[in-house]
């Protein structure tokens, strides 16, 4: 089975590059150059050493022994909440900031959900000395005020999109909106695995340092790089991409892709794609999309800002449609009580997207001699208001 | 029967004033109405929007038009009954223009032989990619659809060559790297561009888009193309009208003044 991307920018029936005109030339600037730039030494190193010196990683593989017991089984955390800036979304920053430097481009332009990839976009443009606007859903900016001061900190300028819902995915129009009306000096950093190719394998290919260390690191726990399984959460889903990269060709690892039920599946508040999504184009791909039967699409729901977006990458729908990885999903309540029980039991308290992961544990027919792989994309430490707000610890 | 578009563009002496505006808005039946008075107020041709929840190539006054209109319910399926109505009652060309998302749960096929059967005579679907496209080309031409595709100044020629190929009735010239909007008037390299158009001698006539909003900019885009295509102002003067038919009359006739 072929799980990579195809000369024409697809994942078996998913993705391409469905936009306007006026993108065209942006985006197939970025197409015609992206591998040859990545193949560069001197971008290799570059990336190298920032990923290992700034970001600090690689990160740990830490085996959670006291969630082991718990559930039987051999569990091991990836700590991608132990990057710089507090998750993995650094990694593809670090990337496309240098990609974008290479393309002669002096201005960076992003959208940002919960705020962490604003942030870690803002981060990468204070250490490259370059201009950066952040759009951000009105609504989002009230819910993340932290994130909106740190993006101000670090000098970005944060940009309410006050159009539709005014959140994630309307700050992804007003970046797109941006970007047709600036199409020459500014670079886009999309922040998931989402918009038209090829955003969806260039932003993979950034985050796949997350499942190259594991097998790296199992081989130095276990003798052998290849877990039972691998559990990730996926909104867009950028860290599952990374975490699944290296693992997609060895068919006999589970592949677990966990999304946010919010109030439940059939609850009408809800961000669970794969249940609940059909075919459709949004943000520039095809992909699995939450719509109603005249295609309009829905606003998901999620306690987790950086969950409730109502696609998901191509990449994932064609794992989905392959039935290579098994999307399951975990409720709000699942959630919040997996993210109190890390922070009870290991002394982690998870971001709430990577809650969703652990959550996805007690779902696993799990026995002791498999080896477990939950990627910690986050820490909670942004989350602190909402696990208060909810307050059941 | 011929197609409508190409008999207007092959046809006429004088450029082609072509308005565009948001099916469902600002009431749920307008679209209708609307129609008519573009017709009685001398319009060549219009172009019906098909709402959408994202629409990424649009500034704010047809984003807005967008949400009115699908909270007053409009569907691709209404859409296409008003069509079937207003052509009964008007002989302009009309083209439906939309996002390929409501488009592709319609079904695309089923789209195309109900818009065509509705009497709509073009298509415009700005995200629909280009190499896509061939696969629908030869059901387009037996229902005799034209679908036009849009360049922009940052359109390469080899580009422009293989969208010309592609596209039938008329190309949508993009004024600017912009989203939708209205502007003033154009600069000189704005101008610069349209006449470069002209001198490519495209096989389609084009038309400009983007920008146009009153006499001199209507007038600017005329002086190089087949014709203009004039959106967000128009919306502006419908959204508040008391009397669509007095207000559309005296839009047109300030635009063509």
């Amino acid at each position: 089975m072929q799980y990579d991307v195809d000369a024409r920018g697809y994942y078996g029936n998913f993705g391409g590059a469905y936009i306007p005109e006026m993108l065209y030339p942006n985006v197939e600037e970025l197409r015609t150059r992206y591998l040859e730039i990545m193949q560069q030494p001197d971008f290799q190193k570059e990336f190298a050493d920032l990923l290992r010196h700034y970001v600090g990683r690689p990160t740990p593989l830490y085996h959670a022994t006291r969630l082991s017991e718990k559930y039987n089984a051999n569990i091991y955390l990836k700590r991608e909440d132990l990057c710089h800036t507090g998750a993995h979304k650094i990694n593809n920053t670090i990337g496309q900031i240098l990609l974008a430097k290479r393309l002669g481009k002096q201005k960076i332009i992003a959208e940002t959900g919960a705020g962490q990839h604003g942030v870690a976009t803002a981060t990468v443009c204070a250490l490259m000395g370059m201009e950066c606007i952040v759009y951000m859903g009105k609504l989002d900016m009230d819910r993340q005020r932290p994130n909106v001061e740190r993006m101000r900190i670090l000098g970005t300028k944060v940009v309410p999109a006050l159009s539709g819902n005014m959140t994630l995915k309307d700050a992804t129009n007003e970046a797109m909106r941006h970007w047709i009306n600036h199409p020459t000096d500014t670079h886009y950093i999309i922040g998931s695995v989402v918009g038209p190719h090829p955003y969806p394998h260039m932003v993979t290919l950034f985050q796949s340092v997350i499942s190259e260390e594991i097998k790296k690191q199992l081989i130095a726990e276990i003798g052998q790089p290849n877990p039972d399984y691998v559990v990730a959460c996926v909104g867009g889903g950028s860290n599952a991409a990374g975490a699944f990269y290296h693992y997609l060709n060895e068919e006999h690892v589970n592949l677990i892709g966990v999304e946010a039920a919010g109030l439940g599946v059939d609850s009408g508040e809800s961000a669970a794609t794969t249940a609940l999504g059909k075919p459709g184009v949004l943000h520039g791909s095809k992909t699995l999309l939450m719509q109603t039967s005249d295609g309009q699409v829905v606003e998901p729901y999620s306690i987790s800002a950086g969950l409730d977006y109502p696609g998901i990458g191509p990449l994932h729908a064609h794992l989905f449609e392959t039935g290579r990885v098994q999307f399951v999903n975990a409720t709000d309540d699942e959630a919040m009580n997996a993210g109190i029980e890390l922070a009870r039991m290991e002394g982690i308290i998870p971001a709430i997207e990577s809650a969703h992961a652990i959550a996805a544990l007690a779902k696993l027919e799990l026995t002791k001699e498999d080896v477990v792989v939950v990627n910690l994309s986050g820490r909670g430490d942004k989350d602190l208001e909402t696990y208060i707000r909810w307050g059941k610890y | 029967m011929k197609n409508r578009i190409t008999e207007l563009l092959s046809n006429t002496k004088k450029p082609v004033l072509s308005v565009f505006y948001t099916a469902g808005f600002p009431n749920l039946n307008d679209t209708e109405a609307i129609a008519i008075s573009l017709e009685a107020a001398g319009a060549d041709l219009i172009e019906i929007g098909i709402p959408f929840s994202d629409p990424v190539a649009d500034g704010p006054t047809i984003q807005a038009s967008n949400k009115k209109a699908l909270e007053n319910g409009m569907t691709v399926e209404l859409l296409l009954k008003q069509v079937t109505s207003i052509r009964s009652k008007i002989k302009l060309p009309i083209v439906l223009m939309g996002y390929l998302n409501p488009v592709m749960q319609y079904g695309v096929e089923r789209f195309f032989k109900d818009a065509s059967a509705a009497g709509v005579d073009g298509l415009i679907l700005p995200d629909l990619p280009l190499d896509e496209f061939p696969q629908y080309e030869a059901l387009t031409a037996s229902l005799n659809l034209s679908v036009s595709f849009l360049i922009s100044p940052t359109t390469s020629e080899a580009r422009i060559r293989k969208i010309d190929a592609l596209s039938s009735g008329f190309i949508y010239a993009v004024s600017a790297s912009s989203t939708t909007g209205a502007k003033d008037e154009f600069s000189s390299e704005q101008m610069a561009y349209f006449q470069k158009l002209k001198s490519l001698k495209l096989s389609n006539p084009f038309l400009i888009g983007f920008g146009i909003s009153n006499s001199k900019t209507y007038a600017q885009a005329c002086t190089n193309a087949a014709g203009a295509i004039v959106g967000s102002s128009f919306i502006n003067q419908i959204s508040t009208s008391k009397n669509l038919e007095t207000d559309i009359r005296q839009f047109v006739k300030s635009l063509t003044a």
